[in-house]
């Protein structure tokens, strides 16, 4: 290829990844400025971390935003299972477009319309909005990315094994537990981190569907946001992000370590095929 | 076959408003090796889903040693199905394929080692019992399959175009093994392929299905040599079309002949009518070149050397062109006038088809 | 597989439980929404007056179905606040969705033209940012945007400029986040749809005499124009509703309808217009999603 084609190419990469990566760099570089000003740089400090630590508000916001994930996700992920088998396997039953619809709503809904939803049912129901609420909320949010991800490993998944399973003897829920399961199991897992990480991250369905005991670590910052930058605010962006990069950095290591395995395994037998 | 293993009466299956079967009758005796062939979406497919229990058929039975199958599931049938795409499990080892059958039937572990390892020593993967799918070979897997299929023990065996996925080299030896597992084994083994050399090579019998029927059932001989249709005739090995117009003649032996543009060509009549249309199909090896003064003449327009003989296409009217078979040692040249000469029953006869 | 068939009482039970979730905790909270868009406005708490409740007799029933009113959705109409900010939301997503496209296509071409091995290098951490908080990353460009800002400062320090350049706060940083913080959403669907294309085609473009230019225009745009729909379609869907965004980098002039709708029920207490405005906003978005998938289902069911 043309030395101008790789020059192109190597231009736009860079663009591409100087635009994703700068604001972030920045961000984290300026959450170790002593200095409170954005364009003085006054020393590198630490202690927007310490005063992190000390801010009894931000942490137990903190820990209402885990449990909350932990929680809302561990229940869209089994209900977007349930839905996604119900899209993929029943066929046309009665109302499959309204339980379609329904489900892949929030995916385009704007989430402002979901939480005003959301929080007149409540406030109709009479229901006092807290922890429970703020799952309530989360769980409906999600469960559409988790059906959406179990989907289309499902629609991908090969059928005749789960018929092989079955000619074998196994029942069709003993067939879809051993064999279907075990070969959807990476969407199920990506189907709980994205709703892990998007409960986590989520403002506007929390804004509408918490209490004022359950306020989420979001909620925290975007009030401190909106007056402006903080510098503890970006040592707590820092960390997030942090976490993401370490649970990414594990993810690629796995799945890198899985597939050099697998070549290398590959390499080692030359096909010693065929001995008949 | 005074009690078959598998008898299908009358089965018929439509998909919306295509008809993949149609009042298909079929029966399979015990520890018969049995081929269903037929092109494409011929019904075949189908059929084999249907012994499987995957499909259920619209109306007809199967009964397997007579007992009916309809509404028994697949895995209640003592029938185990080899997948084209071998369908082999992916996340479990060599031993865990072949053992999974024998788990559903909750079997002792020993039982279960006992009977994998013979398995595995069978399909001479003896060593292989921990390899992870994705290490095999095409062979090995296509083995695996076979092995996990005949694990359970099953009273009949489908196997889906087990050599489909094969290479052309892999593929006879793969024939011999299999015939050899069958003789073993015992079991009643059922194949579909499109492949007639494979079912020719296999099977005891031969059932050629074309758009949801069966044509015959016959063994690879008579399948070979006397072909009930002309879509048999033609789906089967390479043939000649002679067409013509049937004329029954008592006084001479065979008794009739077809009276074609290039001449009349003795025939077995059948029962077909006097004066009716019809079409005679002749092996291109059945047809030689003869002596001086006898048999169909015409012109050798090409020729193809094939080792034991040499394929001629000689040209014996306009728009006729027959292959013959020159026997080894003959030499003939583009353009050379030949006599062509086939012994009177080496064809088969058929009535004009409404559809060709 | 797609034909209608009786659905065993353990596959009725698994249906069932996603089922009544979406049932309880979205179709009637849009019902609901639905409701509280035709009833009348009052100064309480709900802030609407109720249209039906379980002790009312049919004459009660009769009586409220009179005082049902279209006023709210008269309002949306005749309120010029509404009608600006949906075109407003709509001019600002189809904007930030074009430049989107701009950035990412050249990208998603740069990745998919990759040596293989590093392929999924690049677009693991072309997605990486997408798997961290969507308000970080929006108010990591207050930062940079700011009037004593990162990109004023370097400016001026460069002798570009003499005075800060007002960035924060305006249409154009509502513009820059949304691209920003939706660009995964356009690259994902762009990257795959160029991936996919057999490399030999272009070869045998320009073995047939077609130059770099033409085999582009001729050859890899026409073949990844799906890509380019869904990740449009993925993009512009999302960023009509947004809020965080303009809230956070607009200014009190930028008008899009989510930032609306969130201050109607949290500081008007306007309930029934916000809800008319919500339900329109739906009616617009669903339309097409539903669409698409029964012309799926026809074609599934047409395979078979």
């Amino acid at each position: 290829m043309s030395a101008a084609g790789a020059w192109a190419r190597g231009a736009a990469l860079s663009i591409g990844f100087v635009f994703l990566y700068a604001p972030i760099v920045i961000l984290t570089v300026m959450s170790f400025n002593a200095s409170r000003l954005v364009s003085v740089w006054g020393g590198f400090s630490t202690k927007w971390y310490v005063a992190l630590l000390e801010n009894e508000q931000l942490l137990h916001s903190a820990k209402i935003s885990l449990a909350a994930a932990l929680v809302s996700a561990t229940i869209a992920t089994l209900l977007g299972l349930f839905a996604a088998i119900a899209l993929a396997r029943f066929g046309g039953f009665r109302t499959r477009m309204l339980f379609f619809g329904a489900l892949h709503a929030p995916l385009v809904l704007p989430e402002v319309v979901l939480g005003l939803a959301l929080l007149s049912c409540f406030v109709a129901l009479g229901v006092g909005r807290g922890f429970v609420t703020l799952v309530i909320g989360h769980v409906t949010l999600t469960m559409c990315f988790t059906t959406v991800a179990i989907l289309a490993a499902l629609r991908d998944f090969d059928r005749t094994l789960e018929e092989a399973a079955m000619d074998l003897g196994a029942t069709p829920p003993e067939a879809f537990v051993r064999v279907a399961l075990p070969q959807i199991a990476p969407a199920i897992v990506t189907a709980y981190l994205l709703a892990f990480t998007l409960s986590l991250d989520d403002l506007v369905i929390a804004s509408f569907a918490t209490g004022p005991g359950a306020t989420t670590l979001p909620m925290r910052i975007y009030s401190q946001v909106r007056l402006g930058v903080s510098p503890q605010i970006n040592a707590v962006s820092t960390l997030l992000l942090a976490l993401v990069a370490v649970a990414l950095g594990l993810a690629a290591a796995v799945s890198w370590w899985r597939a050099g395995r697998n070549s290398s395994v590959k390499i080692a037998t030359p096909a010693p095929d065929e001995a008949s | 076959m005074n009690s078959p293993l598998l008898s299908i009466e009358n089965v018929s299956k439509k998909f919306g408003a295509v008809v993949a079967l149609e009042n298909v009758s079929l029966h399979v005796g015990a520890g018969e090796f049995f081929a269903l062939l037929g092109p494409s979406g011929c019904g075949k497919t189908t059929l084999m889903r249907c012994i499987a229990g995957f499909e259920s058929p619209d109306s007809g039975t199967i009964a397997l040693n007579g007992v009916d199958l309809s509404g028994v599931p697949p895995f209640r049938r003592p029938v185990n199905m080899m997948f084209q795409s071998y369908a082999l499990f992916p996340h479990f080892d060599v031993f865990e394929n072949i053992a999974f059958g024998l788990r559903r039937k909750g079997e002792t572990k020993d039982a279960i080692d006992a009977r994998v390892n013979e398995l595995l020593a069978m399909i001479q993967l003896s060593n292989y019992g921990r390899r992870r799918i994705e290490e095999l070979s095409g062979g090995q897997k296509q083995r695996v399959a076979l092995a996990r299929a005949l694990a359970p023990r099953p009273k009949m065996l489908l196997l889906d175009e087990p050599l489909g996925a094969l290479d052309r080299k892999l593929r006879e030896e793969t024939q011999f093994q299999l015939k050899e597992i069958q003789r073993l084994t015992q079991t009643s083994f059922v194949i579909v392929t499109h492949d007639q050399d494979e079912a020719l090579a296999l099977a005891d019998r031969i059932a050629v299905m074309r758009a949801g029927r069966v044509e015959q059932v016959a063994g690879p001989m008579e399948i070979y040599d006397r072909p009930a249709t002309r879509f048999v005739a033609g789906f089967v090995g390479e043939t000649n079309f002679i067409e013509g117009r049937l004329e029954r003649n008592l006084a001479r032996n065979p008794g009739a002949a077809l009276i074609t543009e290039f001449g009349r060509i003795p025939c077995d009549p059948g029962d077909i009518a006097e004066g009716a249309q019809a079409t005679l199909s002749v092996r291109p090896e059945r047809i030689g070149v003869a002596r001086e003064g006898e048999g169909i003449v015409g012109i050798v327009e090409n020729f193809v050397f094939r080792g034991e003989t040499t394929l001629l296409r000689v040209r014996v009217a306009e728009n006729v062109v027959l292959r013959a078979a020159a026997g080894h040692g003959e030499r003939h040249a583009i353009g050379e006038a030949v006599r062509l000469s086939f012994p009177s029953n080496a064809g088969a006869l058929h009535a004009e088809e409404p559809l060709g | 597989m797609s034909g209608r068939r009786r659905l065993s009482l353990g596959e009725r039970l698994l249906l069932a439980i996603p089922y009544l979730w979406i049932a309880a905790f979205f179709l009637a909270p849009m019902l609901l929404v639905a409701k509280i868009s035709v009833s009348q406005s009052v100064l309480a708490r709900p802030p609407y007056r109720p249209i039906f409740e379980f002790s009312d007799g049919p004459s009660a029933i009769w009586d409220k179905m009179q005082a049902l009113t279209l006023d709210s959705y008269r309002a949306l109409f005749s309120d010029t606040l509404y009608v600006e900010s949906y075109l407003s939301s709509l001019a600002i997503a189809a904007v930030s969705t074009l430049i989107a496209l701009i950035v990412a296509y050249p990208f998603a071409l740069a990745i998919a033209r990759a040596p293989e091995r590093l392929r999924p290098l690049f677009i693991g951490l072309a997605v990486a940012p997408f798997w961290t908080s969507f308000l970080i990353r929006v108010y990591a460009w207050i930062a940079l945007l700011k009037d004593e800002g990162l990109i004023n400062n370097a400016l001026m320090a460069l002798g570009v400029i003499s005075a800060p350049l007002q960035m924060y706060a305006t249409p154009g940083a509502v513009i820059v986040g949304i691209v920003y913080s939706y660009l995964p959403f356009m690259l994902l669907p762009i990257y795959a749809a160029l991936e996919r294309q057999d490399p030999s085609l272009r070869e045998a473009a320009a073995d047939l005499g077609a130059s770099p230019a033409q085999t582009f225009l001729r050859l890899t745009w026409p073949l990844s124009r799906e890509g380019v729909v869904a990740g449009s379609l993925l993009m512009f869907i999302p960023a009509v509703g947004e809020f965080v965004v303009p809230d956070l980098l607009g200014d009190s002039e930028t008008l899009m309808i989510g930032r609306i709708l969130w201050n109607d029920f949290f500081s008007n207490h306007d309930w029934p217009t916000a809800s008319a405005a919500a339900v329109a906003l739906v009616v617009l978005l669903m339309v097409p999603l539903l669409l698409w998938e029964r012309a799926r289902l026809k074609e599934e069911e047409g395979a078979r």
